[in-house]
């Protein structure tokens, strides 16, 4: 198999706050990879960096051969991503913000007609496509979003905790549409996500990162075994720890503000 | 093509469904048009300068358009903060032509802001001196609105919150607005206001508009459209650059 992302000593810095360190890993084509860590680990602002959102301190990135930073469109038309913040048009309708993303990423007008009736209808908002999304509940934007991100079918699809804030019913409804996704079309699927059971069933590898490293890669299984636990639930709080992150990430939230305030860019 | 119209469209109707800002942005321009126009108007009249009325109508449209502009553009920073700009930023569409289709969409709702005062001027005894002139007029005007939407996406890309908010209008739009020409005749003012105002590419939107709708113009309709021509593509190449280095 040939990999299609490749990340070697990727490293970003905010400030004096090292976000992600010295990061080395590569994704295979049509593989379904799991990048697991507790809050604050750096899985976002890898995302971003793997998106072009982000400019990397330093390292290497190849994403479908190309380089995120110098082919910025090659790269983007590689990729589709479910962003883990909102990133909806309050001020338009559900039907709208999907209408406007098919545009965006050329999907062919009756194909895009097709598939935002489809895909309206398996998050259930079919019924309001026409309502703006500022009236919306955030279990309902939530999937809005998530069926905006599936609209059109790129190479590699991104998924930062898309399901946080959704009922079981829809959560499985997505994984298996995902899955069947990855297996019709052989899309790569890169996804982080807090429900450790999510991704024991998705993923066919996991890495984990903590505090910007990479602490551990491989299969669900091999994970269990080498942490001697019968869980992932368990296996990563073997790996990561059992100290809670927020507080850590509150203090250097509060830096962070402290250097803003004080004019520094960070 | 298409994702220009898509971008400018959206724009349409964020703006036609704000009832409130719609009428609220006709506020200020009305205010200005009537306290300074009838205001002002007699000892104008008496210095000699005639209608006074007349004279400030084009500089008061101007105004219109330029706010509207700045601010459609300066919009984008709510993109940010709601987060939607992630959604452009990551689509496989070069920068540029993000930056024209939100700009002509945010010029298309100055431009149409510029023709609602000019409605109200008219309502309040404006006569343009000729209907044949209009569409120059018109073209002034959408020049006008597109230079200054640019700018105003361009202020915006450098831009994180909303804070240096009051700066920019107090230090920018303000100055711009007032040194323009808008509200007094450049001809025999000092050198330096002259020349303040000759740097002010307001200055060349207000008197296209003079030119045309009352037909009294101090740098020549000829100079106003190239300064402003060449500005506005200056101003999109700009903003395009500062855009496609956005990092989130
Ligand atoms: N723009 C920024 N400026 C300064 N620090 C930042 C910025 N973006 C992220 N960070 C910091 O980088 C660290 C990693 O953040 P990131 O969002 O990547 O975490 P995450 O793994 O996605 O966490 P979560 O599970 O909570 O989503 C955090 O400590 C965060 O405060
Ligand atoms: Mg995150």
């Amino acid at each position: 198999m040939s990999s299609i992302i490749d990340v070697k000593n990727l490293t970003r810095r905010f400030g004096e706050f090292t976000a992600v360190d010295n990061l080395s890993f590569s994704v295979e084509k049509g593989e379904i990879f799991a990048f697991l860590g507790p809050n604050g680990a750096g899985k976002t602002t890898t995302i971003k960096m793997l998106t072009t959102l982000l400019k990397p301190t330093s390292g290497e990135i190849r994403l479908d051969g190309h380089d995120p930073i110098h082919e910025q469109n090659e790269v983007r038309k590689s990729f589709g991503i479910i962003f883990q913040d909102p990133s909806l048009d309050d001020e338009l309708t559900a039907y709208e913000n999907m209408e406007f993303h098919g545009v965006l990423y050329g999907v062919e007008k009756t194909v895009r007609r097709a598939r935002i009736e489809e895909f309206l209808k398996v998050v259930e908002l079919w019924d309001r496509k026409n309502d703006l999304v500022k009236h919306f509940s955030g279990g309902m934007k939530r999937r809005l979003e998530i069926a905006r991100g599936l609209l059109h079918h790129p190479k590699i699809l991104f998924l930062d905790e898309p399901t946080i804030g959704l009922d079981p019913q829809t959560r499985n409804h997505i994984w298996s549409y995902v899955q069947a996704l990855n297996k019709k079309e052989g899309i790569t699927v890169f996804l982080t996500t807090h429900y450790m059971e999510e991704a024991d069933r998705m993923a066919d590898r996991v890495a984990v990162i903590d505090h910007g490293k990479l602490i551990a890669i491989g299969t669900s299984a091999e994970f269990k075994e080498k942490t001697k636990t019968s869980t992932l639930e368990d296996a990563f709080i073997a790996l990561t720890g059992n100290t809670i992150r927020a507080e850590e990430v509150n203090a250097q939230d509060a830096m962070r503000m402290h250097r803003r305030a004080w004019g520094g860019r960070s | 093509m298409n994702v220009i119209y898509i971008l400018w469209l959206r724009q349409l109707k964020r703006y036609t469904r704000s009832k409130a800002r719609m009428i609220g942005s006709l506020g200020q321009p009305l205010l200005f048009l009537l306290a300074l126009g009838f205001g002002f108007g007699p000892i104008y009249e008496q210095a000699g300068g005639g209608d006074y009325f007349q004279f400030i109508a084009p500089g008061i449209i101007s105004m219109g358009i330029l706010f509207t502009a700045v601010f459609s553009g300066i919009e984008m920073i709510w993109d940010r903060q709601f987060g939607f700009l992630k959604e452009t930023l990551v689509a496989a569409v070069s920068r540029t032509q993000i930056m024209f289709g939100r700009t002509l969409g945010g010029a298309t709702v100055a431009f149409i802001q510029g023709l609602a005062v000019l409605v109200l001027a008219v309502l309040f005894g404006f006569r343009p001196q000729s209907l044949a002139l209009l569409p120059v007029a018109f073209a002034a005007m959408f020049l006008t609105a597109l230079l200054f939407t640019a700018f105003g996406t361009a202020i915006a890309s450098r831009m994180e919150d909303m804070q240096a908010f009051p700066l920019i209008m107090n230090f920018v739009m303000m100055p711009l607005f007032f040194l323009s020409g808008s509200l007094f005749p450049l001809q025999g003012l000092p050198a330096v206001m002259t020349d303040i105002a000759a740097i002010n590419p307001l200055s060349y939107g207000v008197d296209a508009l003079r030119a045309t709708l009352v037909n009294g113009s101090y740098f020549g309709l000829g100079i106003d459209f190239l300064v402003l021509s060449i500005m506005t593509a200056c101003m999109i190449v700009l903003g395009s650059r500062l855009f496609s280095k956005i990092q989130l």
